[in-house]
């Protein structure tokens, strides 16, 4: 522990700081940790993804699907029909794996959890006036240049939300007959928290009206400034909206996963069982 | 009537230690009064700087317990009865002695930037804005300049890349004359390779210990950056300005080159 002139602190993670400012790094790696452990482990699994109408967020839009695996979803209920034969043989037969990194490099891009991370993974800093790993620091001038992407990973993100609210509608149509159980519930919920943190982004803000420099100036821009303000309400949650679209799709998967095995049932207007 | 330890850092620039005062702390204090009652009595000679004593100056800015903090607005009750309140200076900038620092390399910053033009003014000779768009820069003029943001942003107080960020102070600045419906210069590409605004990695510190709650990082950063990203890194918003041979925003004309960067 290094000592500057007028008693600050200044080797990594020193501070006069005596709350527990180190709480929302450790919650932040805990927290986006576990979710990581857990999607690795959904995503590379290929069955039990499906269960009667239900459709696991990780593994929508179902680009293809092998019907012979344990708890997949039939060959119909994608849109390009039965597993491809190319696939190698060496990667894990998974529709998760064909589409889960789009929604992961808007979130990885994303302004509130660059925040996240640079604090609780890298250290840039720990904490508000807690010392920063020691480094060259560049910001994002170098290598991070690459986060200006972001508004591609959004465009990315927008059209996948139709995707995730058919499948959700979908899901409240069984055999034929319309009904209700609480894993269409879930996947309605799931596609609400996913629309207000994708279209609470900042880049959108910019997008849909944070460019202009005149809200009043004609009729287009007044339009602008009204959906510039429904966005800036989002955003204004875009970190609770971006936890809570986190953890309720792992909810959904964990959820849909163990109907399909036959560990719990889903209460339902279908009678239950799928 | 109760006592509290008042740890205040006494020195200059070539060196210093903390003291401790032990001073007599009335309900409803600040630590501001703590550090007048210690100047009352057992260190007349400390050195603070403050004006106001109602948030509104800026003039108090110094770390409390370790957060920058405005000096008149940190009630004593705030911490623990038996927690010492330690008092530092500014971290980011130079000390003159004690509580007081140098704070005049943001001046420089400010004088960097080019001031509000507007264009011509119609006929009747007055300017009008809707309130729509006064809402929108009204929140940056709440800025006391305390610069706790520029002595909390990491880049400034741990990097020292004074010479290559303007800090988020600046940054509301540039954000407020940017998004002004009636200024005309063109300041995006000086925001970028001038003000550095890719130093920052919006790690939101400054917004945490605004006093005024801007919302710098959300209101004011992020728009820049993004506009940073239309001008210089979107492509098809890069191909789209090509076709139609624009370089600037429509009504805003290239700004001077900025005054040179100040380390």
């Amino acid at each position: 522990m290094s000592t500057a002139t007028g008693g600050h602190l200044a080797g990594f993670g020193d501070t006069h700081r005596r709350d527990a400012w180190w709480v929302g790094p450790v919650l932040t790696v805990l927290g986006l940790g576990v979710w990581l452990l857990y999607y690795a482990w959904a995503a590379l699994q290929g069955e039990y993804y499906a269960a009667g109408p239900l459709l696991s967020p990780f593994y929508a839009p179902l680009l293809f699907a092998d019907p012979s695996r344990a708890g997949a979803a039939a060959a119909e209920h994608a849109f390009f029909g039965s597993w491809p034969a190319w696939w190698p043989a060496f990667i894990p037969a998974s529709p998760a794996l064909l589409i889960g990194f789009l929604p992961g490099v808007f979130r990885m891009t994303c302004y509130y959890y660059r925040k996240a991370y640079y604090r609780a993974f890298f250290g840039m800093p720990p904490g508000c006036a807690v010392g920063p790993v020691p480094h060259d620091y560049r910001g994002e001038t170098g290598l991070l240049l690459i986060q200006n992407l972001h508004r591609y990973t959004l465009y990315i993100a927008i059209a996948l939300l139709p995707f995730l609210w058919f499948e959700a509608l979908r899901s409240f149509v069984y055999e034929g007959q319309v009904g209700i159980g609480l894993g269409s519930v879930l996947l309605v919920v799931n596609a609400a928290l996913l629309s207000g943190y994708t279209l609470g982004c900042h880049a959108w803000r910019h997008l849909v009206g944070g460019r202009l420099n005149c809200f009043s100036c004609d009729g287009g821009a007044e339009a602008s400034h009204k959906a510039w303000s429904f966005t800036s309400w989002l955003n204004v949650r875009h970190m609770p909206f971006a936890w809570a679209s986190l953890g309720w799709i792992l909810l959904c998967d964990a959820y849909i996963r163990l109907v399909s095995m036959g560990v719990i049932q889903d209460p339902n207007t279908w009678s239950g069982a799928f | 009537m109760a006592e509290r330890v008042l740890r205040a850092w006494r020195g200059d620039r070539s060196g210093g230690r903390f003291e401790d005062y032990t001073v007599e702390a009335d309900p409803g204090m600040v630590v501001l009064d703590l550090v007048h009652r210690a100047q009352a009595g057992p260190a007349p000679d400390l050195a603070c700087r403050w004006n106001c004593k109602a948030g509104k100056c800026g003039s108090c800015s110094m770390e409390i317990n370790g957060r920058p903090r405005l000096a008149c607005m940190t009630r004593v009750g705030d911490f623990a009865p038996d927690e010492p309140i330690v008092v530092q200076p500014l971290k980011a900038f130079p000390i003159i002695r004690d509580l007081v620092t140098d704070v005049r390399w943001n001046y420089q910053q400010n004088k960097r930037i080019a001031p509000f033009t507007p264009g011509p003014a119609p006929a009747d000779g007055n300017y009008r804005m809707s309130q729509t768009d006064v809402d929108r820069v009204q929140e940056f003029r709440k800025c006391i300049e305390c610069f706790l943001c520029q002595d909390t942003c990491h880049v400034i107080r741990d990097h020292d890349k004074k010479a290559d960020f303007v800090g988020p102070r600046f940054m509301i600045r540039l954000a407020s004359l940017d998004m002004h419906p009636l200024d005309t210069v063109d300041r995006i590409p000086a925001v970028r390779d001038s003000y550095g605004s890719g130093y920052c990695n919006i790690t939101r510190c400054c917004t945490e210990v605004c006093p005024e709650h801007i919302g710098i990082t959300d209101n004011a950063i992020i728009p820049l950056k993004e506009r940073v990203v239309s001008r210089f890194y979107d492509p098809i918003a890069m191909a789209i300005r090509a076709f139609f041979g624009t370089k600037s925003e429509p009504g805003k004309r290239p700004m001077a080159a900025p005054q040179t960067k100040v380390p």
